[in-house]
């Protein structure tokens, strides 16, 4: 899907600014005729939609999450922080597991992920794009189907789990936590969710990974070539860090999705692998608790919002925006 | 690096590459395939070869209530998102103006929001709202995440065009209507279908948000949510078959359209 990278507003916004600022409507770039007016006109029945449906709900959200009452009495509209602390200390271990089910997922993905996009861009030859087909063309089909099918695939008689017990990879993943101790099934367990997790999200990481890849100037890795360096030399001073945005990219389009996932663990996990989703969905469905429900959805968006801006602290803002 | 190790990565890269591609399709072999299974409810353990799903995938009205609910919601979704998503995608690529900062921003934001909060905070503003929820409100959903996937879309595609052709036409005393409608409009269509294209799909698929709002109404994929526990039969299988087959050929033909297209004139 050709989706910006994820963040890229906070740039584009200061660079749009700047441009309006010096230059104005008759700039350089494209001016067309027509009265300024033009492209609020353009814009305004769109943003209209984007502002009753996206921030005036999340206003909604923020007021229903400081409310007090039950759903038998009424709520009503009040400030009452404590249901973020209450949401924090009894969901603490879902919000925990989801940021890690997440984190692996995406490390996870971008593992499977980066060789392949790296194989269609530099190998693909004339089935460039058949190749980068085959990618997107699963995802066509449900993807509620597609996660049942790995329920199918993962089953406890099936060929996969026992495989898995044979070549003792059981005891891996029992090793690391992945499976509880003794366990002789992959279904309702960590690697089940995780991998559902990775499957579903793995295209997310591999198409910005590619546009990146396939941008970069074929000559910069034969002028690395020229100067003698060796295949994985020119690959990790060269391509490597071209490559970077569209692996900030993917990880951000994979880890934003999994972390809010809750149809995963519902199907392929068990109660030891509840998320932070399937919390939000109980709490407004079944205890209809709507303020409970609410406020768990805002820490959800704020954690989100706070591990985008650190990583791209850490990796600089300047990939950000590329 | 030794010989072998530099003749050797290379087909490891391809072998790891091809495994990725297996991993990818393993699920479709198994949707496909159980579409054939010769069994009622649990369609979980292969009983043996039959083409009776195939045959009566039609016969279940809930099921097919469900997809004809998810089409119709589809296509009016994707019918509004299109509209208003081409337009704010072509006043940020064609127009410089204050506020096109705040634009983009609000048009990534919905896209880097996770599905559960998308969904939470419409049921929130519905409740506050006194809205029963149905139609309507999973249309208005659908169409307001699409809006931001079309504009996105359709401003990738539509960026570097050579716009001086909407000048020309104008210098040849064409009027700004005709312009629009025998320059502009047939330069930017492709980008348009392809975004459609995608909002459909975006749509037809959506579970998590739809899961919020949707009321008593029974989508295809809240149909399968709600059927998993007590079994599906292969004629759910079938259905994802033949969506699988459906967009297979759309985005086939809409290459083939586009070659075909590009082929008289430059760009």
């Amino acid at each position: 899907m050709p989706t910006r990278p994820a963040g890229t507003h906070r740039g584009t916004h200061r660079g749009t600014q700047r441009a309006d600022d010096t230059g104005g409507a008759d700039g350089s770039g494209p001016s067309p005729r027509g009265r300024r007016s033009t492209p609020y006109l353009l814009i305004s029945p769109g943003l209209v939609v984007l502002g009753l449906l996206f921030v005036v709900p999340l206003g909604s959200l923020l007021v229903t999450s400081l409310k007090t009452g039950s759903f038998a009495e009424g709520f009503e509209t009040a400030v009452r922080l404590r249901n973020y602390s209450d949401a924090l200390s009894e969901s603490w271990e879902p919000i925990k597991r989801s940021f890690v089910f997440a984190l692996v997922a995406t490390v996870a993905a971008g593992a499977i992920g980066y060789p392949l996009a790296y194989v269609i861009a530099f190998r693909g030859g004339r089935y460039k794009n058949v190749l980068l087909g085959l990618v997107v063309l699963p995802f066509f089909t449900s993807f509620l189907m597609r996660t049942l099918a790995w329920k199918t695939i993962l089953s406890d008689s099936g060929s996969i789990t026992s495989a898995f017990d044979r070549l003792h990879l059981l005891s891996l993943f029992e090793f690391l936590h992945l499976v509880p101790d003794g366990s002789d099934r992959l279904l309702q367990t960590n690697v089940s969710v995780i991998g559902g997790l990775t499957y579903n999200f793995l295209p997310f990481m591999v198409l910005p990974i590619y546009v990146s890849l396939e941008k970069i100037d074929r000559r910069l890795v034969e002028a690395a070539r020229d100067l003698y360096s060796g295949a994985f030399r020119a690959f990790r001073t060269v391509v490597l860090p071209l490559s970077i945005p569209g692996v900030m990219a993917g990880s951000l389009l994979t880890f934003i999705p999994a972390a809010g996932d809750f149809v995963n663990a519902e199907l392929l996990g068990g109660p030891q692998q509840t998320m932070v989703g399937n919390r939000i969905q109980s709490r407004f469905f079944e205890q209809v608790d709507y303020p409970a429900a609410a406020s768990l959805s805002f820490v959800l968006m704020a954690l989100i919002l706070i591990g985008v801006l650190l990583y791209a602290r850490l990796l600089g803002t300047e990939e950000l925006t590329g | 690096m030794s010989t072998i190790a530099r003749r050797l990565a290379p087909r490891l890269l391809d072998a790891w590459a091809g495994v990725a591609l297996l991993y990818l399709f393993t699920p479709i072999f198994v949707i496909v395939a159980f579409s054939f299974n010769d069994a009622r409810r649990f369609n979980v353990i292969w009983q043996g070869f039959s083409l009776d799903a195939w045959r009566h995938w039609t016969d279940s009205e809930p099921l097919t209530d469900a997809l004809t609910l998810s089409i119709k919601i589809a296509a009016l979704s994707t019918l509004a998102a299109t509209v208003l998503g081409s337009l704010i995608a072509l006043a940020l690529v064609r127009h410089r103006f204050t506020g096109s900062g705040v634009t983009n921003l609000l048009l990534v934001l919905p896209l880097t929001t996770p599905e559960v909060v998308l969904g939470s905070s419409l049921l929130s503003l519905f409740i506050d709202l006194g809205v029963s929820r149905g139609f309507w409100t999973i249309v208005a959903a659908h169409a307001m995440f699409c809006v931001s996937y079309v504009a996105v879309t359709v401003k990738a595609r539509i960026r570097g065009f050579d716009w001086t052709l909407e000048d020309a036409a104008m210098d040849l005393g064409a009027s700004p209507l005709r312009t629009f409608r025998t320059v502009t409009f047939p330069l930017i269509l492709p980008g348009i279908v392809a975004a459609a294209l995608l909002s459909f799909a975006l749509s037809i698929d959506d579970f998590i948000i739809t899961f919020f709002n949707s009321g008593n109404e029974q989508t295809f994929p809240l149909y399968i949510y709600s059927q998993q526990r007590r079994g599906l039969g292969p004629e759910v299988n079938v259905v994802a078959t033949l969506i699988l087959l459906v967009s297979f050929g759309l985005a086939v033909s809409s290459i083939f359209v586009q070659r075909f297209r590009a082929r008289p004139g430059p760009r």
